[in-house]
């Protein structure tokens, strides 16, 4: 099967990375420090020669003034363009001025908006995290249980359906399952059933002011404008749940600890639900969080779809436009993010597992 | 399953809430593509022209075949072969309530050059202007540093702010960050700025103070929908009331839904195909040893009457287009109303090319955008198959829109395919752009990658370019562009039809720039 191989690929890299924490975690705490600070540099690194290719690559592409400028120009404000934007300059010096800012915090302005590159992605960002959060929730709602259930009734009807369902959900692509959604939830039963709510197909609804971040899940229209794109993010990485939960939950049943609960006389509710799921959420975690920066980075074919006004639809826009400010700030900001995230993910990882604790107390 | 129930019936109350705070006279409108600013004066593209009507008046206005009208003023007229005098429309106020004045227009048109990092500056528009003349609050005079005939329709793109709202410590007075966020934002058009959300939704609300009359809606939301399915998607499902361009594939299945209206007007944008004129050898036609073909009338014209515009317009464009035999549609400025078009006949191709002394045909590559122009590749495509069978090896080099620009103002194509949209709605802006001698100083030639030159067109147009009587010009104008035509200079192929899909109970009457203007959109009574 396809599309398992991938899902394979992430839980090795996981456990490595997993290990690794585990090391630094028993060993002495300046060790720890020494892993976060070659991580961080690691990052930068990578910035780096990033930010080169973007440069290199937007260069080899076309002209950004070609894109935007009224055809009505002359050669003679195309060139005004051009000198206004920098553009005029040797891609290496437009590069080493990109790289002399940035060491300030400064990325540049927007070519077509004029406006910082990173203000306007950040400006973005609240709609991105919400759409992630609440299809992480969804995926987690939905795919845990379905899983927990296949995985403890391996032949039982229900489970099978699950099983190839899920194949559905690892197979279909995203944007034809957002279609379908618009048309089954937006246009066809509303129009076949009177009584059937009309959900929203398109863009973010009411938000209101959570700490001075505009978040739109506390309206009750903004909750609305979620659903369909929520859905139709959390229903590949729900089957990737779903599956994960079935096959950690059959590799933790035969377990002595689970035997010895089921021989002290524990109820089946208390076994699946403390001692199974406690031992399934490691990698559970692992890769929830990893696919969450996977949905947080490249959520561009649902934010498109729904035209969700997010940093995907940023992105996207930016590509076809040429604005090289924003897609070099974009990466920068999503290599940051990754690191970051790995690093919770590790730590995370070490509070859930149990001989973790053990050994670092031992120590 | 009640527990369902219950959930649905908590969603319906939710939904009904909601729906309930949109008013009946509230009209929500799906965009192609998004302003990158609301400072009228940051980016001259249609895209913010389209949301700067909204909120601004222009000296002169364009009507929906883009003939000039009474806007801010209500006559113009040259006084010399350098002066222009605008009579401004009295009594008019900026939504702040302040008088409308002569100093306003001095004040944006003197901002245009100031703004920073644009990337399209409005000078454009601007290029000709020399100063301005104050004569009373209510009379302006331009006076320009070269005759300047087509200068009304540059005031066209020009809105007016208000200087006392605009002005600001800045040399261009209130920035566009100031003005993005509605500081500033003060004109004297239909609707009032109420709030922008990038990416999300532009709100304005009536100027119940316009001079024209009030529009029939008391809010309008603007939202940004590029992509083609979300916009069709957004409309079916009632998330707005209108959108622009639903796609050609869509139409069949829009046009049959009973809860559905089109509208269609012929647009201004050609579609076109040029051809390598620049002499020997030739790019990218290997077989020919050394000549090019290309140079030949003959060759040209049998390249032209090679293409079955009727077939691609019915087949591919799906009816949205109208063949092309000049470079706007009737009646715009400079057209003829019995232009004849190229019929397609491919016999007598055949045999033009053996007169020319290429009975075997040669092989060519035809550039084209791909993603830039409603159905590019598909007419390429086309095209391509039609001069192959007439001997002439057609192959296909369809590319991303950035890309196909650089490698066309490279000169890297023998024959290209692209769009022309005069936004002037009169000829000579086509003719100083696609065919006239490219000249940079002059700015003549900005996208005639093709290089034609005929210095019998060139001097036709410079002539008209510098004729300020209407009718004299447009006989000047219609002139040259008939040299071109007979030239075979440039193969027109058909002019885009532009589309809006609205729900049932609205009309709306299309505009030739492809611009949607919510005023006009009026319920049906």
């Amino acid at each position: 099967m396809a599309g398992s191989a991938p899902l394979q690929w992430r839980i090795i890299v996981g456990t490595k990375e997993d290990g690794a924490t585990g090391v630094a975690r028993s060993q002495q705490e300046p060790e720890m420090l020494v892993y976060i600070i070659r991580r961080l540099m690691q990052a930068a690194l990578v910035m780096v020669v990033m930010s080169a290719v973007v440069f290199a690559g937007i260069y080899v592409i076309g002209d950004p003034v070609a894109m935007m400028i009224s055809p009505d120009a002359s050669e003679v404000e195309r060139e005004a363009v051009r000198v206004t934007l920098g553009l005029d300059q040797p891609t290496w010096r437009q590069y080493l001025t990109f790289v002399g800012d940035a060491l300030h915090g400064d990325f540049g302005k927007s070519f077509l908006a004029g406006q910082p590159a990173m203000g306007l992605i950040f400006e973005r960002m609240p709609a991105t995290m919400e759409l992630a959060v609440a299809s992480l929730i969804l995926s987690l709602l939905i795919g845990l249980p379905m899983g927990v259930y296949a995985g403890l009734r391996p032949h039982a009807p229900g489970s099978k359906a699950i099983m190839t369902g899920s194949i559905l959900g690892f197979s279909l692509p995203n944007f034809w399952v957002g279609l379908m959604l618009i048309m089954v939830f937006a246009v066809l039963l509303p129009d076949l059933i009177p009584w059937w709510p009309r959900l929203p197909a398109s863009g973010r609804g009411t938000t209101v002011n959570l700490l001075g971040v505009p978040v739109s899940f506390l309206t009750a229209d903004g909750l609305l404008h979620l659903i369909l794109p929520a859905l139709t993010l959390a229903f590949y990485k729900g089957a990737l749940i779903v599956r994960l939960a079935r096959a950690t939950a059959r590799e933790v049943l035969p377990m002595d600890y689970i035997k010895f609960a089921r021989a002290k006389g524990l109820s089946e509710n208390r076994i699946v639900g403390v001692h199974v799921l406690k031992n399934i959420m490691i990698p559970i975690a692992t890769v929830s969080g990893l696919e969450f920066g996977q949905t947080v980075a490249f959520a561009v074919v649902t934010e498109t779809v729904f035209s969700w006004p997010g940093m995907g639809k940023l992105l996207i826009d930016s590509i076809l436009l040429l604005d090289r400010p924003v897609v070099v700030a974009y990466l920068v900001v999503i290599v940051f993010f990754f690191v970051i995230l790995n690093l919770v993910v590790d730590l995370l990882y070490s509070v859930l597992d149990p001989r973790v604790r053990l050994e670092s107390r031992a120590t | 399953m009640t527990s369902f129930k219950k959930m649905v019936a908590v969603l319906a109350a939710a939904i009904a809430f909601t729906a309930a705070a949109a008013s009946a006279q509230e009209l929500k409108i799906g965009l192609k593509t998004e302003p990158s600013s609301l400072d009228p004066q940051y980016h001259a593209l249609t895209p913010n022209l389209q949301v700067a009507f909204y909120m601004f008046d222009t000296l002169v206005k364009q009507n929906e075949s883009l003939k000039p009208m009474p806007g801010l003023a209500l006559s113009w007229k040259p006084i010399s072969d350098l002066v222009w005098e605008f009579k401004l429309r009295p009594g008019v106020k900026f939504h702040d309530g302040s008088d409308f004045t002569a100093e306003d227009v001095v004040f944006t048109y003197e901002r245009v050059g100031k703004v920073p990092n644009s990337p399209g500056l409005y000078t454009i528009y601007t290029r000709q202007m020399d100063k301005f003349e104050i004569v009373d609050p209510l009379t302006l005079r331009i006076h320009t540093n070269t005759p300047a005939p087509l200068l009304p329709l540059d005031v066209a793109a020009l809105p007016i702010l208000s200087k006392k709202a605009a002005s600001g410590p800045a040399p261009e007075g209130k920035t566009s960050a100031e003005l993005n966020a509605g500081n500033g934002l003060i004109g004297t058009g239909p609707f009032k700025f109420v709030s922008w959300q990038r990416g999300n939704s532009l709100v304005l609300e009536r100027n119940d103070a316009y001079w024209d009359g009030k529009a029939p809606w008391a809010k309008v939301i603007l939202r940004p929908l590029s992509n083609n399915t979300a916009r069709v998607a957004a409309l079916l499902s009632g998330d707005v009331d209108l959108i622009e361009d639903p796609p050609t594939t869509d139409l069949a299945k829009l046009k049959s839904d009973p809860k559905i209206t089109l509208a269609r007007a012929v647009s201004n944008r050609l579609i076109y195909i040029h051809l390598d004129q620049h002499g020997d050898p030739p790019i990218g036609i290997p077989d020919t040893n050394g000549k090019n073909p290309l140079m030949d009338r003959k060759v040209r014209e049998a390249l032209s009457i090679a293409i079955d515009r009727k077939g691609i317009v019915d087949k591919i464009m799906e009816g949205v287009a109208l063949p092309a035999g000049d470079f706007l549609p009737y009646p715009m400025g400079g057209t003829r109303k019995d232009t004849p078009i190229d019929p397609y006949d491919p016999a007598r191709a055949k045999k033009l090319l053996a007169e020319a002394g290429y009975p075997n045909g040669f092989s060519i590559t035809l550039g084209a955008p791909n993603g830039r122009y409603i159905n590019d590749l598909k007419v390429a495509q086309a095209v391509a198959a039609m001069w192959s069978r007439i001997g002439v090896k057609t192959e296909v080099d369809a590319v991303a829109p950035p890309v196909f620009f650089k490698n066309r103002d490279s000169f890297k194509y023998s024959a290209y395919l692209a769009g022309w949209g005069s936004s002037t709605g009169e000829v000579s802006n086509a003719l100083k752009s696609l065919v006239a001698t490219p000249d940079k100083l002059k700015g003549m030639g900005t996208t005639n990658s093709a290089r034609y030159s005929n210095p019998a067109m060139d001097a036709k147009l410079e002539e008209a370019l510098r004729t300020v009587d209407d009718a004299k010009r447009e006989a000047l104008i219609a002139e040259a562009s008939q040299i071109v035509m007979a030239d075979h200079g440039l193969l027109p192929l058909h002019f885009e039809v532009s589309v809006w899909a609205m729900r049932k109970g609205l009309i709306y009457e299309g505009r030739a720039d492809q611009i949607t203007i919510a005023q006009n959109v009026k319920p049906v009574k």
